[in-house]
C-alpha cells in the first residue's frame, strides 16, 4: 500500500463524512437556525435592557406575548396549508370590539362577550376561506382586501361607540381576572397562548384533519389525488387562524378594557414575520407550531426591546421588513437547495483495496470462466414482466416472482404461459421464499419483511430491527431488505443490505461502498426482528445449508461468501467461505446434488475496483457530475455459479452476449430445469441442467414430502 | 361563468363592463349630483386620479410581467420626504436628488434581485422593503412625519403651475400613459414583458433576458413613485409619510386590477389602467360630492377592490399548469 493509499484509507474511512449527510435528513435541523436566532436576540436584548428578566416586566411583555403567540399559531396553520392570512390584523381589532361592546356596551356576561368574539373570528375567516378554498382566489390579495374592509369597518365602528364604551361602567371579577390576574404565577395569555399550542401540534402531527392540512400545503394535486377534501381543509385552516385571532383579540379586550383606533395595528405583518422567521415555509406543508412560537419570541422580543431602548418611530418596520426579507430569502433558498446539497454531501465514499481475483473470461480455465449457457434459455412472460428480482416454485410447480409495479406475478405449469397477479404488495418484491406451510415470505424493497398466504392475504411481519444508539440515521427501520431464507424451526433469516440508502438507490450504495449491511433473523414465535450481523458492504442472499446448521450469505460489493454458523462451536460467529470472486454476489439458493447456486448481478471491472481505492475521485464526481455520467459496477454482463459446502466453485455460465441474462440476481433450481430472474430483466429465463436430479424441488427440499 | 361563457357572452370582457360601468356612472352623477358636470369639477376628477394614474402604471408593467410592488408607496412619500429633508437640511438640490434617485433606482434593484435571482414571491419581497424603506428612513433620515417643500423651490413651483388652468400632473399623466403604451405595444423590451408575465418558464427558454427584465421593471415602478411623490409634494405643498399607512396603496391595485389587468400577469394594458382610473376618479369624485365620509369611503372602495379580485378570479382562474408552488 503506497503512502498515499494509507492517507486516503485513513482519511476516508475514519472521519465520519456521512454523518454531515444524515444529519441534513433530519428535520430538526430546520429548527436549528431559528432556535440560535432565538438565543441570540434574547440574549442581546437581555443584556442590552436592564431589567428586561425582572418577574414583573417579563410578566407584562408575556401577556403580550401569549395573544401574539394565539394569532401565530393561526397564522402558522394557515400557512402550512399552503394559504397566507393577513386579515389576521383585522379580525382581532374587530373580535376586540365585539368583546368590548358586549360587556361595556350591552352589559352581557362575560362568556356572551368571548363567544362573540369566537363568533366575529370564525365568520371572517370563514369568509376568507371561502373565498380562497372554494372560490380558489390568491391567498395573499384577497386577504389583504378582506383585511382593509375589516378595518374600514372597525374604524367606523370605534369612531361611533367609542364614547359609549367609556361612559359605562360595567365591571366583573372575570373580566379583570383575565385581563390582569395570574394563575401559578403565569396570566390567562400564556396559559391560552401554550393550551392552544400543545393542541394544535398534537392536531397536526397525530391527528387526521392536521394531517391534511400538512398534505394541502406540501402538494396541494397529490392531497387532492389522494382524496382529501382540499378545498375544505383549505377553508377550515381559515376558520381556525380567525378563531385563535380572536381569541387574542378578546385577551386584549379584557387586558386594555377598551378598543381604540391603534388596536391589532400592522399585527399583520408583525405575524407574517413571526411565523416566517420561526421557519415556516411560504407556500405550505413545511413547519410545525414550535417554529410558529420560536418566531413569535424573536418577534416579540425584538420590537418590544427597540421601543424599550429608545429607538423612535419606523424602527420597528425598518426591522420588520428587514427580518422579514432575510428570513423569507433564506426560506426560499434552503428549500430550493437543501435537497441538492444533500445529494452533494450525502454519497461519502470510503476506501476499499480489493483482493486480486481469478480471471472470468471465457476460455481462460479458471473455474470462474464464464460460457454462454444462459443464452439459450427459454423466456418465460418475455416482454410482460418488468424486475422479477427472485423467483420461486410452489409444491404444485407453479412458478412466482415479485415485479417492479409492487406486485407478486403466478405462472400457471405447467407451460408458464399463462400468469396472473397473485398478489398486490405495494412495494418492490425482492427474495421469495415458501413457508412449511406455504406461505410466501417476501423481502419487499424500502418496505419489510411480508407474508403472502395461499389464500393471497398480505400480512407484515416485520418493518423494523432495535435502534443502535450511535447511528444519526433511523437504523432501526428495514431499508433495503433484500434477500431471505426460512430455518426448520421457522425462523426467517434475512439481509438488510443498507442503512444509508433506500432499496431503489441500491447503486449509490454501491460508489459509498461503506459496511453498513445486517444479516437480521426474524422470530415468528414472539414476532421479533433481532441484528445478528453488521458492518457488510451490502449483505444480499442468504441460503440455509442442506445440514441447516448453518446459513450462507453473500456481501455484494466485496465480492465474498460468508458462512454463518447456527449450531455447533462456532455458532453466532460467521467466516467468510469464498473471498475476491470475479463478480457481485447476489441470491444463493440449494442445489440438487448437495450444492449451491449463486447468482451474479454483474463483474468486476479494472476501473472499478481503482476507484475504490480512490475515494475523493468517487466523491469528487458524486458531487459535480450528473449521475447518469458516473462509474458504477458493471451490471452488464452477470452469471450463475455453483459452489460447494466447502466453497469451491464447480461451474460458472454466463451470457456473454447479455441479450436474454446480462444482469443474474437470482435462480432457483426446480425438477432438473434451473429458473432465472434478474431486477432489471423483462423475462424469467428456463433451461435443463445436465446431469440435475429431475424429482428435485426446493419445497421438498425444506419442508419434506408434501402431506 | 360556464354558463355566461357558453352563451357567448365572452365578448362583454372585464375592461368593456368597467368602461360602461364608469360611463353609466358618469352620466348618472352628470344627471343627478349638482356641480358634476363643471369645467372645475372635471379637472378636479382628472387630477385626483392622474398622481394615483401615473402610480398605476407602474404597477401595470410590473403585475403584466406577472409580478406586483408593495412598496411604491413606501418609496413614493419616502423619497421625497427624505429629498426635501436634505433640501431643508441645506444639501445642494443637484447632489440630494441625485441621491434620492440613486436611492430609488437601488430599492427598485433590490427588489428586482430578490424576485428574479432569489426567486423569492414578489409579494413578500415588496412588503418587506416597503416596511424596511418607511421605517429606515423615518427613524433614520427624517426628524417628522410631515416635510415641507422649502420656499422657492422648483417642486413648489411645478405645484403652482397651470395650462389652460390644468395643473401639469394631468399632461404628466397624459404623456407617460402614451410614453408606457409605445412601450408596452411597439419596443421589443415591452412585448417582452408579456411574454414573460405569460409564461416565464418559456420566455427564458426562448432566450429572453427574463431576469435582468425583472429588474427593470421594479426600477420602472420605482421611478414612477417618485415621480407621484414629487408631483403629491408639489400639489400639497409638503409630504406627509403617514401616508404609506392609508389605503393608497389599494387604490393603485384597485385601478390596475379593475381595468382588467389580470394579476396572473400576460394581461391588459395602458387602456386598462385609463379605464380603472376613470371608474375610480369618478366614483371617488361623486362620493365626495355626496359627502360620504372618508371612512365609509375607504369601505366601498375595498368592497369594490374585493369584488374585482373575484371576478379577476373566475375570469382568469389560475392555471395549475404554470402556477408554482408557493405562488401565493
Amino acid at each position: 500500500m503506497t503512502l498515499r493509499e494509507r492517507l486516503q484509507a485513513w482519511r476516508y474511512n475514519l472521519v465520519p463524512d456521512h454523518l454531515i449527510g444524515e444529519i441534513l435528513t433530519k428535520r430538526w435541523t430546520d429548527n436549528a437556525i431559528p432556535f440560535l436566532a432565538l438565543v441570540v436576540t434574547v440574549a442581546t436584548f437581555g443584556t442590552l435592557i436592564p431589567g428586561f428578566f425582572k418577574p414583573l416586566s417579563l410578566q407584562e411583555s408575556t401577556r403580550q406575548l401569549g395573544e401574539f403567540s394565539l394569532v401565530v399559531i393561526g397564522l402558522t396553520v394557515v400557512m402550512l396549508g399552503g394559504g397566507i392570512d393577513l386579515a389576521v390584523g383585522s379580525i382581532f381589532a374587530l373580535s376586540a370590539f365585539a368583546a368590548v361592546s358586549c360587556f361595556f356596551i350591552f352589559e352581557l356576561p362575560v362568556w356572551v362577550a368571548f363567544a362573540a368574539s369566537l363568533a366575529v373570528g370564525a365568520a371572517f375567516g370563514a369568509i376568507n376561506g371561502y373565498l380562497i378554498g372554494y372560490l380558489r382566489l390568491r391567498a395573499f390579495l384577497t386577504t389583504l382586501v378582506t383585511f382593509i374592509i375589516g378595518r374600514a369597518i372597525y374604524d367606523i365602528l370605534v369612531v361611533a361607540f367609542a364614547s359609549r364604551v367609556q361612559m359605562s361602567s360595567a365591571t366583573s371579577p372575570i373580566w379583570d381576572f383575565i385581563g390582569d390576574g395570574t394563575a401559578l404565577g403565569i396570566s390567562v395569555p400564556v396559559w391560552a397562548a401554550f393550551g392552544l399550542a400543545i393542541v394544535t401540534h398534537i392536531a397536526l402531527t397525530r391527528s387526521r384533519p392536521g394531517w391534511h392540512v400538512l398534505a394541502v400545503g406540501g402538494s396541494r394535486r397529490s392531497a387532492y389525488n389522494a382524496g382529501i377534501k382540499v378545498r375544505r381543509t383549505v377553508f377550515l385552516t381559515y376558520v381556525f387562524s380567525g378563531l385563535t385571532a380572536a381569541t387574542a383579540g378578546f385577551l386584549i379586550a379584557t387586558r386594555l378594557s377598551g378598543a381604540g383606533p391603534g388596536t391589532g395595528q400592522g399585527l399583520e405583518i408583525a405575524a407574517l414575520t413571526a411565523a416566517v422567521v420561526g421557519g415556516n415555509s411560504l407556500g405550505g406543508g413545511r413547519g410545525s407550531v414550535a417554529k410558529g412560537l420560536m418566531g413569535a419570541i424573536i418577534v416579540l422580543v425584538m420590537t418590544n426591546g427597540l421601543i424599550r431602548l429608545g429607538y423612535g418611530t419606523g424602527t420597528n418596520q425598518m426591522v420588520l421588513g428587514l427580518l422579514l426579507a432575510v428570513a423569507v430569502t433564506i426560506d426560499i433558498r434552503w428549500l430550493k437547495n437543501r435537497h441538492k446539497v444533500l445529494n452533494e454531501v450525502y454519497v461519502a465514499p470510503v476506501y476499499l483495496a480489493m483482493g486480486p481475483t481469478q480471471s472470468a473470461e471465457p476460455g481462460s480455465g479458471t473455474p470462474y470462466a464464464l460460457n454462454n449457457r444462459l443464452s439459450v434459455a427459454d423466456a418465460i412472460g418475455l416482454g410482460a414482466l418488468e424486475g422479477p428480482e427472485d423467483v420461486i416454485l410452489d409444491a404444485d410447480d407453479h412458478l412466482y416472482c415479485g415485479t417492479r409495479h409492487g406486485e407478486i406475478v403466478r405462472f400457471f405449469a405447467p407451460d408458464y404461459t399463462r400468469s396472473e397477479v397473485f398478489a398486490h404488495v405495494g412495494g418492490f418484491p425482492l427474495g421469495l421464499a415458501f413457508d412449511a406451510s406455504g406461505n410466501l415470505i417476501s423481502c419487499v424493497g424500502a418496505m419489510g419483511l411480508y407474508s403472502i398466504s395461499p389464500d393471497r392475504q398480505v400480512t407484515k411481519l416485520s418493518a423494523e430491527t432495535a435502534r443502535s444508539l450511535t447511528s444519526i440515521v433511523d437504523d432501526a427501520r428495514l431499508r433495503d431488505p433484500n434477500d431471505l431464507d426460512i430455518a426448520p424451526d421457522g425462523k426467517i433469516y434475512f439481509t438488510d443490505s443498507t442503512k444509508r440508502y433506500d432499496a431503489h438507490d441500491w447503486t449509490l450504495d454501491s460508489i459509498e461502498n461503506r459496511a453498513t449491511g445486517r444479516l437480521l433473523v426474524f422470530d415468528p414465535k414472539d414476532g421479533s426482528t433481532k441484528t445478528l450481523l453488521d458492518g457488510y458492504r451490502y449483505t444480499n442472499g442468504v441460503c440455509m445449508a442442506h445440514d441447516n446448521k448453518s446459513l450462507f450469505f453473500a456481501e455484494s460489493w466485496a465480492c465474498r461468501i460468508h458462512r454463518y454458523w447456527l449450531e455447533g462451536p462456532k455458532a453466532g460467529t460467521a467466516e467468510c467461505v469464498i473471498r475476491d470472486m470475479p463478480g457481485y454476489p447476489d441470491n444463493i439458493n440449494r442445489a440438487s446434488d448437495g450444492t449451491y447456486w449463486m447468482a451474479w448481478l454483474g463483474m468486476r471491472t479494472p476501473s472499478f475496483d481503482l476507484s475504490l481505492r480512490h475515494p475523493a475521485m468517487r466523491k469528487r464526481m458524486a458531487r459535480r457530475l450528473p449521475q447518469d455520467e458516473w462509474l458504477f459496477p458493471n451490471i452488464n454482463t452477470g452469471g450463475v455459479v455453483k459452489f460447494d459446502e466447502q466453497g469451491r466453485i464447480i461451474q460458472t455460465m454466463g451470457d456473454l452476449g447479455g441479450a436474454s441474462h446480462a444482469m443474474v440476481t437470482s435462480m432457483r433450481e426446480h425438477k432438473g430445469q434451473l429458473f432465472i430472474g434478474g431486477i432489471f430483466n423483462n423475462r424469467i429465463g428456463r433451461f435443463a441442467i445436465e446431469g440435475a436430479d429431475p424429482d428435485w424441488t426446493g419445497m421438498r427440499a425444506y419442508w419434506g414430502a408434501k402431506p | 361563468m360556464a354558463i355566461l361563457r357558453s352563451f357567448g357572452w365572452k365578448s362583454l370582457n372585464q375592461e368593456r363592463i368597467v368602461l360602461a360601468i364608469a360611463i353609466g356612472l358618469f352620466v348618472m352623477a352628470a344627471l343627478a349630483l349638482p356641480g358634476f358636470l363643471t369645467t372645475g369639477n372635471l379637472v378636479a376628477i382628472l387630477r385626483s386620479v392622474s398622481v394615483l394614474g401615473i402610480l398605476a402604471l407602474g404597477m401595470a408593467v410590473v403585475v403584466i410581467g406577472r409580478g406586483i410592488d408593495l412598496s411604491m408607496v413606501a418609496v413614493m412619500a419616502m423619497s421625497v420626504a427624505w429629498y426635501l429633508q436634505m433640501l431643508g437640511n441645506g444639501v445642494a438640490d443637484g447632489t440630494a436628488f441625485a441621491l434620492v434617485l440613486a436611492a430609488v433606482i437601488g430599492v427598485g434593484l433590490v427588489n428586482g434581485f430578490l424576485v428574479a435571482y432569489a426567486e423569492v414571491p414578489a409579494i413578500f419581497v415588496t412588503l418587506a422593503s416597503g416596511s424596511f424603506v418607511f421605517g429606515f428612513v423615518r427613524s433614520q433620515l427624517i426628524s417628522q412625519d410631515a416635510v415641507p417643500v422649502p420656499r422657492g423651490h422648483w417642486v413648489e413651483t411645478l405645484g403652482r403651475l397651470r395650462l389652460a388652468s390644468v395643473p401639469p400632473e394631468v399632461f404628466l399623466f397624459a404623456g407617460l400613459a402614451f410614453l408606457a403604451f409605445l412601450f408596452l405595444r411597439f419596443s421589443r423590451w415591452g412585448r417582452f414583458v408579456y411574454y414573460a408575465g405569460d409564461n416565464p418558464q418559456a420566455a427564458r427558454n426562448i432566450g429572453i433576458p427574463v431576469r435582468p427584465m425583472l429588474m427593470l421593471r421594479y426600477v420602472i415602478s420605482a421611478l414612477a413613485a417618485l415621480v407621484a411623490g414629487l408631483l403629491t409634494a408639489a400639489s400639497l405643498q409638503t409630504i406627509n409619510t403617514r401616508m404609506v399607512n392609508s389605503t393608497l396603496l389599494y387604490d393603485i391595485v384597485l385601478v390596475a386590477v379593475i381595468g382588467g389587468i389580470g394579476l396572473s400577469g400576460g394581461k391588459g394594458g395602458v387602456r386598462n389602467v385609463l379605464y380603472g382610473a376613470a371608474l375610480i376618479g369618478i366614483l371617488l369624485n361623486a362620493m365626495t360630492i355626496i359627502d360620504i365620509p372618508l371612512l365609509y369611503q375607504n369601505l366601498i372602495k375595498s368592497t369594490i377592490l374585493l369584488a374585482a379580485i373575484i371576478f379577476d378570479g373566475v375570469i382568469n382562474p389560475r392555471d395549475e399548469q404554470t402556477a408554482q408552488q408557493g405562488d401565493i
